[in-house]
């Protein structure tokens, strides 16, 4: 309990100093958001309304950078993330609460699907090693191996072009409107297929893989050995004596992973148009609107450290080796 | 006496290296027999192979290996795993990494249970357990703890406490105390030998420390390079040792009692499976060796009664 308490203050600090970070380094930066915005709307602003947007993002008053500080954090603490320069005049916060839903849905859900099956066929390629499973790695390796952004677009070509099974980009259809009814969750299922599947096959080959040579050196333990000659069942044998111990490796592994689904959300859901963080943080990018950024940013910093205090707690549940007494 | 175990020239390979070569050897009920030879002399081969825990690419070309009268290596998996542990366990060598890290002592005892023991019931095995563990001087407290709470010889004790759980016919030791200090290796090994005499079973003690086995062991082989080159009673090898190998390794341990011998042991290291010498193999160490020693292979012949040796010296016929 005292080693997660250690791990929680840890990652608060490290949490303070990203968001001191994320702070200073628009301010550091050469440019003007607001003159970026006024470039962007091209002449349709008059001096009343270029006026209200500095008051509004609050590069108004002298401020020093210090009180400054102070009311990123105040403000920050009220969830109050500023403005969108993109989607002006939507609050950052209600974009990131709309986008993020539908990042986690996709990439999350795949990712997680992907460190499952990865594992899970890592498990029976290493158990029965030199049996056809040991085949799939070289065809999952060279998929693996095809950069993001091709594997994307070639299903895209094939599978909604050449044979319009699935929707090339979107959410869910146009049209519809966001509610819980069959028809809706049906659309974003088949909306979700395409870029779930491409994730699931770039990725799962690292599982596969990193799970199998795990398994071929952890079946040579003694304590496997003395498993089979206790004539226990193969599935227990395999699961809670080979696999149990092979799949430590992975944990951090897969926390990583975790912590990279929004970072890793832009190229899927550029290549897809799809409606998550990934993509705002891409329109935000262009149109150099610093508070979506930043609330990116902060987003993507808060699931790295959460994704990390979860590997903790895995490993707290699942070796005793790391749970100290006292 | 019926032997509980038979080993019937019984050769093993990895791959194309010849490990084991035609080794007979028996285990009578309720008899200790010491293995002993240099590291890499193929006792654990030979064990692991007579048990079907041989990995890949280690198999078996010939021979037999009868658990009363049931030839073991012509079991089908599942009539195996039946026998396993119920009339064979095995206590194994470098316990520090025989209990599994992540799952506490106790479970690993009920997995064996468990496994075996369909019908009882989970009290009566967490009963079982903290039965086994006071049999071997543990807390009964300590079924919950993982293998890293607990000392070298303590896991060593949850290993046998495992290995006793089914009170199975045989108990295959392979080097069980090589980790621990010699206090604690002789305490172990003195309560399993009082172990035995309760509850009856037979044990094979593999170990490549000579004073050990003829201090605990009924009977002694002595193995080089994959092969039994001499075997008698241990107070028998103790005290005219006829194979000079056995010699050699009598003569590089200090001497238990009585008086002291000098510490020669053996020049040269032991044989490369890959470029076995021809004739008796260990004629390029041996300090007997005489002209025959470099051609032809002694066979493992009775000299006496209960005593078998592998050596022209012994061989009336040369
Ligand atoms: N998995 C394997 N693959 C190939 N050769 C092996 C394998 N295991 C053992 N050997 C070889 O077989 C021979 C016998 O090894 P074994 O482990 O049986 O010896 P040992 O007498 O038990 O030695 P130790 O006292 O070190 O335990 C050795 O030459 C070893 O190199
Ligand atoms: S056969 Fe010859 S070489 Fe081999 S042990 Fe006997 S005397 Fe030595
Ligand atoms: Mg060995």
């Amino acid at each position: 309990m005292t080693f997660l308490l250690r791990r929680a203050l840890f990652y608060l600090v490290t949490l303070w100093a990203a968001i001191t970070v994320n702070f200073l380094l628009p301010r550091l930066l050469p440019g003007d958001p607001v003159q970026a915005m006024i470039i962007k709307l091209g002449g349709r602003l008059n001096s009343d309304a270029m006026a209200s947007l500095y008051v509004l993002f609050g590069l108004d008053e002298q401020k020093s950078i210090w009180e400054q500080y102070l009311d990123y954090w105040g403000a920050l603490f009220q969830g109050d993330l500023g403005l969108s320069f993109t989607f002006f005049p939507t609050p950052v916060a209600d974009v990131l609460s709309q986008s993020l839903p539908w990042t986690l849905g996709l990439v999350g859900v795949t990712t997680v699907i992907a460190f499952l099956l990865g594992t899970l066929m890592g498990v029976y390629a290493g158990w029965k090693r030199g049996s056809w499973m040991d085949n799939l790695i070289p065809l999952t390796t060279f998929l693996s191996s095809i950069p993001y952004f091709w594997l994307g677009l070639i299903a895209i070509s094939l599978l909604s072009v050449t044979w319009p099974l699935f929707p090339a980009s979107g959410g869910y259809a146009a049209g519809l409107v966001p509610e819980f009814s069959g028809e809706f969750i049906g659309s974003v299922l088949e909306h979700a297929v395409l870029p779930g599947v491409t994730i699931v096959v770039s990725s799962v080959a690292g599982w596969i893989l990193g799970m199998r040579n795990m398994m071929v050196t952890v079946t040579a333990e003694d304590y496997v050995l003395v498993a089979r000659a206790k004539g226990l069942t193969r599935k227990r044998i395999m699961f809670a004596y080979a696999a149990r111990n092979a799949v430590l490796p992975s944990i951090s592994g897969f926390a990583l992973s975790l912590g990279f689904i929004v970072g890793g959300a832009l190229l899927v859901e550029m290549v897809f148009s799809y409606p998550g963080l990934g993509y705002v943080l891409f329109q935000g990018i262009g149109a150099k609107d610093y508070p979506l950024m930043q609330g990116v940013f902060l987003v993507i910093t808060l699931t790295v450290l959460v994704a990390n205090l979860l590997a903790d707690i895995g490993y707290l549940l699942l070796d005793p080796r790391t749970r100290r007494e006292g | 006496m019926s032997p509980v175990l038979e080993i019937r020239d019984l050769s093993v390979d990895y791959g194309k290296l010849r490990a084991v070569h035609n080794v007979s050897l028996s285990l009578n009920k309720g008899e200790v027999l010491g293995l002993a030879g240099e590291s890499g002399s193929g006792k654990s081969t030979l064990a692991y192979a007579a048990t079907r825990l041989l990995q890949p690419p280690g198999h078996v070309p010939s021979g037999e290996v009868f658990f009363k009268g049931r030839d073991l290596l012509s079991l089908s998996e599942k009539e195996l795993q039946v026998l396993r542990w119920n009339e064979i366990s095995i206590v194994f060598q470098g316990a520090m990494n025989a209990l599994n890290p992540v799952i506490s002592v106790g479970t690993q005892i009920d997995d064996v249970l468990r496994t075996h023991r369909p019908r009882m019931k989970r009290p009566e095995r967490t009963a079982r357990a903290r039965e086994l563990l006071s049999l071997v001087g543990i807390p009964t407290d300590r079924l919950g703890a993982y293998p890293h709470q607990l000392s070298g010889g303590m896991r060593q004790r949850v290993m046998i406490a495992m290995a006793l759980a089914l009170e199975p016919e045989i108990v295959i030791m392979d080097e069980p105390t090589t980790a621990l200090d010699v206090v604690v290796q002789r305490q172990i090994l003195g309560q399993m030998m009082r172990l035995r005499e309760t509850l009856g079973f037979s044990i094979v003690f593999i170990t490549h420390d000579i004073s050990l086995l003829v201090e605990f062991s009924d009977r002694i082989a002595i193995m080089y390079g994959g092969r039994v080159v001499e075997e008698a009673p241990a107070s028998e090898i103790y005290r005219a040792a006829k194979h000079p190998y056995s010699q050699g390794l009598l003569s590089s341990f200090p001497a238990l009692r009585g008086p002291r011998r000098e510490l020669k042991g053996i020049p040269g290291s032991p044989p490369d499976l890959r470029s076995m010498p021809a004739g008796c193999p260990f004629h390029p160490r041996c300090p007997s060796a005489m002209d025959v020693c470099g051609e032809r292979m002694p066979s493992l012949e009775s000299v006496e009664e209960r005593r078998r040796v592998a050596c022209w010296l012994e061989d009336v016929r040369v």
